[in-house]
């Protein structure tokens, strides 16, 4: 390994500085949700239980790495004219393999999830991570800008999910948290009077808890407000 | 069973793409900052949704379905076995691309005065959600005949044409107002497109024929007992 090291140019390590930063970027300052707001399109529609936004989560971080490393292995080869048709078939196939996978192995999650399996296909962050960073870095670079942009979006999705799932369920990842609240077996808060606040799975609200995010977000770091 | 109009009007209103599915955030957000461009946008939208969706409701049921290539040989039974859905996506994704290409294509040429409206929106809307999404609805929804399908088609893009506009007039309005500075821009439009959902869910207590409420049912019964449940109309 050293050998080779030597005969070529200076080689990055696999995980300098650099490398590291393109995974943590993501996460906060250049959050692909709240700051480049990429992805919202699928990201809200499926906040309303934990584990539909965890397997949603999974299978755009399997896309978004596999297809930034082929885009950015065919990067040469792309005509520029036609290359918005390559990225969409080549993330297209990888939507077909999630979706069959999600199909055979999780076939309720799937059916919650309906359309919007397919929807990763058109969703921002992927189109948008191909043309800003893949198109023009190296295959290990890109993998791990991928990795990083899935996990920013991941936790922004199953944060919102959480309060939501929390808040109009009662349950984290369908385990009952306050109790239960099935007329005549109530136990734990609802016996108490506790209610579900049923506002919580109603669409709309994702949008809000996100932006109660943003808000959250830019008040800690001043860079990020905008002027209007 | 819902007629054509149910399907249009619900797709405007109580299933509209934005407020109920959040389809087509991204442009939503982005191309919404004043009224001239997100109407040129909505009207590109209309656009390639009454051209796209037709257009993958026949492949979907000529093509894709399974059993839907009997039509070429009644009696081949591996052509009537065939279910070509897993490639569904690849197929719809590659039609709304093209013919996204081919429209834009076509205007220029023969319009160029609806060009210089549309032109620099139609690439954006290859990789729309709603496109996507309409296409998906459509073949999970299963409608019966393409008119439905383009109902459907034409009442979503409608239905985002509206959404798009009001939250391109509302943000006019907002900047002239004090917003707290951390929620400008980003945020305050989305806590807008929030409330605005919640006002558009008013619209999902119309009673289309096809779900018609329990309590409706028990009217019905009530009136007239003698009535075929089937039949939804209230007895004048």
């Amino acid at each position: 390994m050293s050998e080779v090291a030597k005969t070529k140019e200076p080689k990055e390590p696999l995980f300098s500085k650099k490398n590291k930063q393109l995974v943590t970027d993501p996460l906060t300052d250049n959050n692909p949700i709240t700051i480049q707001v990429l992805g919202i399109c699928s990201a809200l529609a499926i906040t309303v239980q934990v584990k539909q936004a965890v397997v949603m989560s999974i299978s755009v971080m399997f896309v978004l790495i596999l297809g930034n490393m082929i885009i950015s292995m065919l990067r040469n080869l792309i005509p520029s004219r036609i290359r918005i048709i390559v990225q969409l078939v080549v993330v297209a196939s990888l939507v077909i393999i999630v979706d069959q996978l999600l199909a055979a192995f999780m076939p309720d999650v799937s059916e919650q999830l309906s359309v919007f399996v397919g929807l990763i296909i058109t969703n921002c962050i992927i189109m948008g991570r191909f043309e800003a960073f893949a198109m023009a870095n190296k295959p290990w670079p890109s993998i791990m800008d991928g990795f990083g942009n899935a996990l920013g979006y991941a936790w922004i999705l199953v944060l919102v999910a959480v309060v939501r799932e929390l808040l109009g369920s009662g349950s984290l990842y369908g385990y009952k948290i306050f109790g239960s609240a099935i007329p005549g077996e109530e136990w734990g808060l609802y016996t108490m009077g506790y209610a579900n606040n049923n506002m919580m799975i109603l669409p709309p609200m994702a949008l809000i808890v996100v932006g109660i995010i943003i808000w959250v977000q830019r008040s800690r770091n001043k860079a990020l407000i905008e002027e209007h | 069973m819902e007629t054509t109009l149910d399907i249009f009007v619900k797709a405007i209103f109580s299933e509209n793409m934005i407020f109920a599915y959040f389809l087509g955030m991204c442009s939503y957000l982005a191309v919404s900052k004043t009224v001239k461009t997100a109407v040129g946008l909505g009207a590109a939208v209309i656009f390639v949704l009454l051209v796209t969706v037709p257009v993958n409701y026949l492949l979907e049921n000529y093509l894709l379905k399974e059993g839907a290539l009997a039509w070429i040989d009644p009696n081949n039974q591996a052509l009537a076995d065939m279910d070509l859905s897993f490639l569904s996506f690849i197929m719809f994704i590659a039609v709304v691309a093209s013919i996204v290409q081919l429209v834009e294509m076509l205007v220029e040429k023969f319009a160029p005065a609806l060009y210089g409206a549309l032109g620099i929106f139609l690439p954006l809307i290859a990789v729309n959600c709603s496109i996507l999404g309409a296409a998906l609805f459509m073949s999970e929804r299963q409608y019966s005949t393409i008119g439905d399908a383009t109902a459907f088609a034409v009442g979503s893009g409608i239905g985002w044409f509206i959404a798009i506009v009001a939250i391109a007039a509302i943000r006019e309005k907002v900047r002239y107002s004090n917003v707290p500075a951390p929620l400008r821009g980003l945020g305050i439009t989305f806590i807008l497109t929030g409330l605005m959902g919640i006002a558009f869910m008013s619209f999902m207590g119309i009673d289309y024929k096809s779900e018609k409420k329990d309590d409706a049912k028990v009217v019905t019964s009530q009136l007239a007992p003698n009535n075929n449940t089937n039949t939804n109309k209230l007895p004048e």
